[in-house]
């Protein structure tokens, strides 16, 4: 699904990603953890096309990266903040979306799903941040792609709409689908995710289920493995 | 006794009108009328002319009369019907007249030789007196008509089109030097070097006459004095006018129009004195009027617009007045050398003019300066011109206006008019 | 491209900020025109108004413009969309956007108040038509100032520099360079520093329809050749055609080399 070779990215001085290396081959939920500053974003972005890295090669489902576009058509991306053009309304939004990028099916179901039916008419400028992360997810959801990549999926949502989060995520677990996300919610890491990549310094530290990183850290405690990794690894 | 001294008079009246009357008819039987056509008896003009006694009628029919240097020295009338053509084949001039009281009309005259040794003209009157030129075409000519120690004429309605090229091998249109009392009227002169040349000419009229396309001047004015010249059209000569060493001159609802070019003007004054401008039209023009050594001259109620400059001031110019007229979208209203000043200028309107009138009596109330900064700098860098309406030049003026060190402080309009004025 | 530049412009359309200029210079137009009562006087401080104030427009408002769709922009570059598209057509929707406010801003009084039965119909034409040049150009470079400096302080205050620059001291350098060598000819270095400055390059554009009488009088057969004919004209579009293509250009460069 996803093939990363030997990736570099620096900004400025700033190494984020020193030779990364990671394929992705198996469907599920795969959750991207690490530290501040560990590179979860840049390495989701360089996925993505939007960082461009000095040195290094993604493939995403057997199409290189650099340089082109089109394979941006088999992945769902939902980014971290959600703003959008304030002068749109938010039909007039996911309309643009479709436009764009093609066909979609869901588009109802995920606004029945997640009550935007009253805000349809409204401007974006005018939507609280939790109503602005609604219509992000439905432009996420909306399209049938087999790699969904999340960006702090549960921020600003409320606790009903959480359940229905997650169980959408379930449901493309099901049809066979990768899913990436980065949280720091760690229940909800640990609840959802089949396996965690942990990235610490622009590598991969660790790469399995959340039972094996129990076991390595020897700390029943998923939160307190994580812990474990950082004061460990820092001292 | 009134009523007798009454009839006196009216018997000593009745009695001079019969010996006019009978004065009148003897002339009439003498004078006789000569017919010329191609097929006639008399088919050249010269042969008519010839033959002709003083105040004879000469009647020339529709034809070409291929001759020329036809020379006429007696009082005669000559008259076209329809324009006969009198075709000099390049060979020297068409008529050559010295004589008084005779006249001119409706002749075609064509293809008047160039020379560079000698002035040949279409008509030529030498030391005429009394006469009459009218309505004539004069088509490919050296000079058109030329005109030298002669007075009391009248030249109208004449069309004179050449297609000069260099000023050099060209001529004038209508020439005249060392007279007085003439009248040019309802002339058209196109593309020859000088529309109309005054030299030595003194109390004279040119009404209403049309200069355009010339090589050098529309008209061209010098040591003339006492002279009048109103209502007519100077378009698109080298340059439109120029006045030259001249005084007492009467210049009146001339029109000044798109004479372009980085020598051209409107209308120059040089060594000019005691005359007056009034309601002049001046339009398109690079420099509306160039004034050099030009002294005590009213300008009154002319209108400037969209010219280069409208009023270029050179050197040595005094006690002029500017007033009442409209300055409308010159590039430069008033340019000046040096910072002396002792032009008067009031109660114009200027079109660049921002200021405002609280009072509402028409006039603003802060005074107005039609000398910019930047037509000094332009004068200094004549590159410099590009930069024309850009806002560095704009800042530039702003702070000249406000404090005044390259131009002359005294030179403002102090009541200058917030509406165009009509006149 | 097409697709992102409708829904850009469509975005803009119905900005609070398009209408604040849509309706300044609708007010202008109309205070010049039956304030005033004169069309030759109103096209005049029109050219003012467009060489000093579409330019500054262009830039802040571009600039603005760029720094508040980041989000917009970063929504985009996930979808299936080339770079090119996306910045390509966030420019023409925004360059758009700000032409046809300054058209039917000025325009419509200017119609209503009856320029194309007046002779001044072409004045205001070169007018318009160097205001949209400008819209276009001021536009590219507010976008690579933008693309350029992730800092949106440092963006505006370049914005402004730029602005400032073009607008004034460009031509306060260049009348100092041109008095100080006045000895020299300068009528080709001339007219090669105004060609390099797109405000100057309007303004001729403008002085060519304005102000042709005063520019004849100058001696050089260089200039003469220039204003005299048609081919200065020319020269002045193509190198308009230029300013626009160049910073499109660049905008295309950076953007492909971009990191979001």
């Amino acid at each position: 699904m996803v093939t990363i070779t030997n990736l570099h990215k620096q900004f400025g001085n700033l190494k984020v990603l020193n030779g990364l290396n990671l394929q992705i081959t198996e469907a599920g939920i795969i959750a991207i953890l690490g530290p501040n500053g560990s590179g979860k974003t840049t390495l989701i972005k360089s996925i993505l096309g939007m960082v461009l890295p000095q040195q290094g090669e993604i493939k995403v489902i057997d199409s290189k990266v650099h340089k082109r576009y089109g394979y941006r058509q088999k992945i769902d991306y939902l980014p971290q903040i959600a703003n959008f053009p304030s002068n749109l309304k938010v039909k007039e939004l996911i309309e643009m979306v479709k436009d764009l990028r093609g066909q979609s099916t869901r588009d109802k179901e995920l606004i029945q799903l997640f009550k935007l039916e009253p805000y349809l008419d409204k401007k974006l400028g005018k939507l609280s941040g939790g109503s602005r992360q609604k219509v992000n997810l439905v432009l996420c959801f909306m399209f049938d792609s087999p790699l969904i990549i999340l960006d702090e999926p549960t921020s600003g949502l409320d606790p009903v709409s959480l359940i229905r989060l997650r169980e959408l995520i379930q449901q493309e677990k099901v049809k066979g689908k990768t899913i990436l996300i980065t949280s720091h919610i760690m229940s909800f890491v640990e609840e959802i995710s089949d396996r965690i990549i942990f990235l610490l310094e622009g590598k991969i530290y660790f790469k399995g289920t959340v039972n094996d990183l129990k076991t390595v850290t020897g700390e029943p405690n998923f939160e307190h493995a994580i812990a474990n990794i950082l004061t460990s690894n820092h001292a | 006794m009134i009523k007798q001294l009454h009839r006196v008079f009216f018997y000593l009246k009745s009695k001079f009108l019969c010996v006019a009357l009978i004065g009148f008819m003897i002339e009439n039987i003498a004078a006789q009328k000569i017919i010329v056509c191609e097929n006639c008896e008399v088919n050249s003009l010269q042969t008519a002319i010839q033959q002709a006694e003083a105040n004879d009628t000469i009647f020339i029919k529709n034809g070409i009369y291929k001759e020329h240097d036809v020379i006429i020295d007696k009082a005669l009338h000559i008259k076209g019907e329809n324009y006969p053509v009198i075709d000099a084949e390049m060979g020297g001039m068409g008529l050559k007249i010295k004589a008084e009281n005779f006249s001119v009309e409706a002749l075609k005259i064509i293809n008047v030789g160039t020379s560079h040794t000698k002035d040949f003209a279409g008509i030529l009157i030498s030391e005429g007196k009394k006469f009459e030129l009218k309505n004539n075409i004069l088509d490919d000519v050296f000079f058109g008509i030329l005109i030298e120690r002669s007075s009391e004429g009248i030249i109208s309605g004449n069309r004179i089109e050449s297609n000069s090229k260099e000023q050099a091998t060209s001529g004038n249109g209508i020439h005249i030097w060392k007279s007085e009392n003439i009248l040019v009227k309802n002339n058209t002169v196109k593309g020859l070097r000088d529309g109309i040349y005054f030299e030595f000419v003194d109390k004279s009229k040119i009404i209403n006459n049309t200069c355009k396309n010339n090589l050098r001047y529309g008209l061209h004015f010098m040591f003339s004095n006492n002279d009048l010249y109103k209502s007519n059209v100077f378009e698109n000569n080298g340059a439109g006018v120029a006045v030259m060493y001249s005084k007492f001159i009467d210049m009146q609802h001339n029109h000044f129009r798109k004479n372009w070019g980085s020598a051209s003007y409107g209308l120059l004054l040089k060594e000019i004195t005691d005359s007056t401008l009034k309601n002049n039209n001046f339009e398109d023009n690079t420099i509306a009027i160039s004034a050099d050594n030009t002294n005590r001259i009213d300008f009154l109620e002319n209108d400037f617009k969209n010219n280069g400059y409208a009023v270029r001031i050179r050197g040595a110019v005094y006690d002029n007045k500017f007033k009442r007229n409209n300055f409308l979208y010159n590039s430069f209203d008033v340019a000046y050398t040096g910072k002396l000043n002792n032009n008067e200028f009031l109660n114009n309107y200027w079109s660049n003019y921002s200021g405002y009138d609280l009072d509402k009596d028409g006039i603003g109330d802060v005074p107005f300066r039609p000398v910019s900064l930047f037509s000094y700098v332009v004068n200094k860098t004549p590159e410099a011109i590009i930069l024309l309406r850009s806002m560095f030049i704009d800042l530039l003026n702003f702070s000249e206006k406000v404090s005044p060190i390259f131009t002359p402080a005294d030179l403002i309009d102090k009541q200058p008019k917030m509406k165009k004025i009509v006149w | 491209m097409l697709k992102i530049l409708k829904y850009s412009f469509y975005d803009l359309s119905r900005s609070r900020w398009s209408y604040v200029y849509f309706f300044f210079y609708l007010l202008l137009g109309v205070v010049l025109l039956f304030l005033n009562n004169d069309l030759s006087n109103a096209v005049i401080t029109l050219m003012n108004v467009i060489i000093i104030l579409v330019p500054l427009i262009s830039t802040i408002f571009g600039v603005m413009y760029f720094y508040n769709s980041r989000e917009f922009t970063e929504l985009l570059l996930a979808l299936p969309v080339s770079r090119n598209s996306i910045f390509l057509g966030q420019y023409f929707g925004l360059a758009i956007s700000l032409s046809t406010s300054l058209i039917l801003g000025l325009g419509l009084p200017f119609i209503a108040y009856g320029v194309l039965q007046s002779g001044a119909i072409w004045d205001f034409a070169s007018l318009l038509i160097s205001g949209v040049f400008l819209s276009l150009i001021f536009t590219a470079l507010a976008l690579n100032i933008a693309l350029s400096n992730e800092n949106k302080i440092k963006g505006f205050g370049l914005a402004i520099l730029l602005w400032l620059f073009m607008a004034i001291v460009y031509d306060g350098l260049f009348l100092v360079a041109l008095v100080y060598f006045q000895d020299y000819p300068l009528d080709k270095f001339s007219l090669i520093t105004i060609m390099l400055n797109p405000i100057d390059l309007s303004r001729i554009l403008i002085l060519l329809k304005l102000d042709i009488s005063a520019l004849l009088g100058y001696t050089g057969a260089v200039f003469k050749d220039f204003f005299g004919t048609a081919l200065g004209t020319i020269i002045s579009f193509s190198v308009l055609i230029c300013w626009v293509i160049l910073p499109v250009w660049r905008i295309k460069y950076i953007s492909e080399k971009k990191d979001f």
